[in-house]
């Protein structure tokens, strides 16, 4: 009764967490359990235990759906970074208070329309006889349409825009916690506006650029959808392989050693940004 | 010049943003099957397709019916659950945390497999069961942010003043706390439906053919055709989107919800 009156609503709120906390564990542990079990081909029954399906990732093929994964995900960050900075600048900065809401507004709702609709919309865009396809044609710049679904490159067009919403999210962030009075101290001192801005406006704000990095980088290596239909089976990365091996080859041990290990790479990213960021803020403060 | 300059790189950048949006609310208007940007004429056909078409009907019932279940109790969970981290110290807190808060990293399509694995043990790969509960793991951690925040933003001598003059555990609760963290709530709310709706990676996974939701039947369908009747629905979708983050922006405040000030 001590204990009640202590703390109220303590047991009514912890049992619905613990709940759905423990289901979601036992899906996990679904995922973890099959990644042991012995594939019979032919068949989505499984057998005993085995160690073949961590074994069987040994092969060039899968390296280099992995290789690709890491490197689509490093240049849609990269590129995400770079284009979304100004953006974010912009939200913060604009004197006029119409403009911040249009730019966060224009910003923000691609995050909410979801991955089909805007997968989908770049695949008007890219396509054969897609907008940019058939505005080179008209432009004569082109006789002949130039591939871009299908490739790496236009998989990284749609990924980029997918991510910006959450960069320009973080930067933004990171941008507004900076000290105008820095900035204004360093311009008082003869420093030219690119100074300012490359000797004080971007270390200020690090922190945000390393973690829109390592987010941006860790939510591309489980993207799916826009590599499934821009990628069209051409560019593989490890979500496409995991649902070919599951729904295709019904190789369902297989993809959970996949999933697994998407899963790790995802945890071990932002487990290296967490160190970075703490080394980087130790540095900021010994400096 | 400068500023012009920065302006300029400011815009293209938009346009490359929203480019696909006007694309896709472009040739949903047009008359013929084929893709053409500008449009070359005006028609509707392609909304009656969309609205008519039985397997996006049935597909937006299922997803009316996944994203009410999913958003309302990732509303009741997600609010209690920032309730209890806000205020109570317990063993084993930090475990649960890493549970509720872990969907948010793990990628959608192993949530996805391990409820689809987990469905089949249970007998449940039919139903909406499963589909509920993968949606409500994933959208709740957005409704435990936006609660926690508002309940950080709340003035504890509120409560404080309510138990003095008298107001149970509960009266302090339903009468204090909760009025003030009602936006918060209503936040979360819309941004689980909002995200319950349009989710399709896990979604692939755990539905069957009778309960897909819409983003589900939509891939189905690009998959097999090339008519514009997806641009129709995507109109849809990204209109009524632009109009509640609008909306969200006016009265809720966007750049505040999202922590973003003017330095």
């Amino acid at each position: 009764m001590m204990m009640t009156q202590q703390r109220p609503f303590f047991v009514p709120f912890l049992v619905p967490a613990v709940l759905v906390a423990v289901i979601f564990a036992a899906a996990m542990f679904n995922v973890f359990q099959y990644s042991f079990l012995e594939f019979i081909p032919g068949s989505v029954e499984v057998g005993g235990f085995t160690l073949d399906n961590f074994t069987r990732i040994n092969r060039p093929v899968y390296y280099w759906v992995l290789l690709d994964t890491f490197l689509l995900s490093f240049a849609t960050a990269f590129f995400a970074l770079v284009l979304s900075y100004p953006i974010s600048f912009a939200l913060v900065r604009a004197e006029k208070n119409w403009v911040r809401s249009v730019l966060v507004v224009l910003a923000i709702t691609p995050l909410f329309t979801g991955e089909i609709v805007r997968t989908y919309s770049w695949m008007l865009v890219l396509g054969t006889d897609g907008v940019v396809n058939n505005t080179l044609k008209a432009l004569s710049l082109i006789d002949a349409s130039i591939p871009i679904m299908y490739t790496r490159a236009g998989v990284v067009i749609a990924l980029v825009q997918f991510a910006m919403p959450v960069m320009i999210i973080l930067l933004a962030t990171a941008i507004s916690q900076v000290k105008r009075d820095c900035e204004k101290a360093a311009a008082n001192l003869g420093a030219t506006p690119n100074t300012v801005f490359w000797r004080v406006t971007i270390p200020l704000t690090m922190p945000g650029i390393l973690s829109g990095f390592v987010v941006v980088f860790a939510w591309t290596m489980s993207a799916f959808s826009t590599p499934q239909l821009i990628g069209g089976g051409k560019v593989l990365m490890i979500s496409n392989v995991v649902y070919l091996q599951g729904f295709s080859s019904f190789n369902l041990p297989f993809a959970a050693v996949l999933s697994l290990i998407a899963l790790g790479a995802a945890l071990g990213s932002l487990g290296l940004m967490k160190l970075a960021t703490a080394r980087f803020e130790r540095n900021l403060a010994t400096a | 010049m400068r500023s012009v300059l920065f302006w300029s790189l400011v815009a293209a950048i938009l346009v490359y943003m929203t480019l696909p949006a006007v694309v896709v609310v472009a040739t949903s208007v047009n008359p013929t099957e084929l893709m053409a940007f500008p449009p070359t004429g005006f028609s509707l056909r392609w909304y009656e397709k969309a609205l008519t078409y039985p397997d996006f009907q049935t597909a937006f019932r299922s997803s009316l019916i996944v994203m009410a279940l999913a958003s309302t109790l990732a509303t009741l969970l997600g609010s209690t659950f920032a309730f209890l981290i806000f205020h109570y110290n317990f063993r084993g807190r930090g475990l649960l945390e890493a549970a509720l808060w872990s969907p948010l990293i793990i990628p959608h399509f192993t949530t996805g497999f391990g409820f689809l694995l987990l469905g089949s043990h249970l007998n449940l790969t039919q139903g909406y069961a499963v589909i509920v509960m993968a949606h409500l793991l994933l959208v709740t951690p957005f409704v435990t942010r936006a609660v926690f925040v508002s309940l950080s933003n709340v003035d504890a001598n509120y409560s404080r003043a309510a138990a003095n003059l008298g107001a149970t555990p509960s009266g302090v609760l339903f009468k204090v706390t909760l009025p003030l963290v009602l936006p918060g709530m209503l936040g979360g709310w819309l941004i689980a439906a909002i995200l319950s709706l349009t989710e399709f990676t896990a979604s692939l996974y755990v539905t069957a053919s009778r309960t897909q939701t819409l983003p589900v039947a939509m891939y189905n369908y690009i998959r097999e055709y090339a008519d514009p009747t997806i641009s129709a629905i995507s109109a849809l979708l990204i209109l009524s989107t632009t109009i509640i983050m609008i909306l969200a922006n006016h009265f809720l405040g966007l750049r505040r919800i999202l922590g973003i000030d003017n330095g």
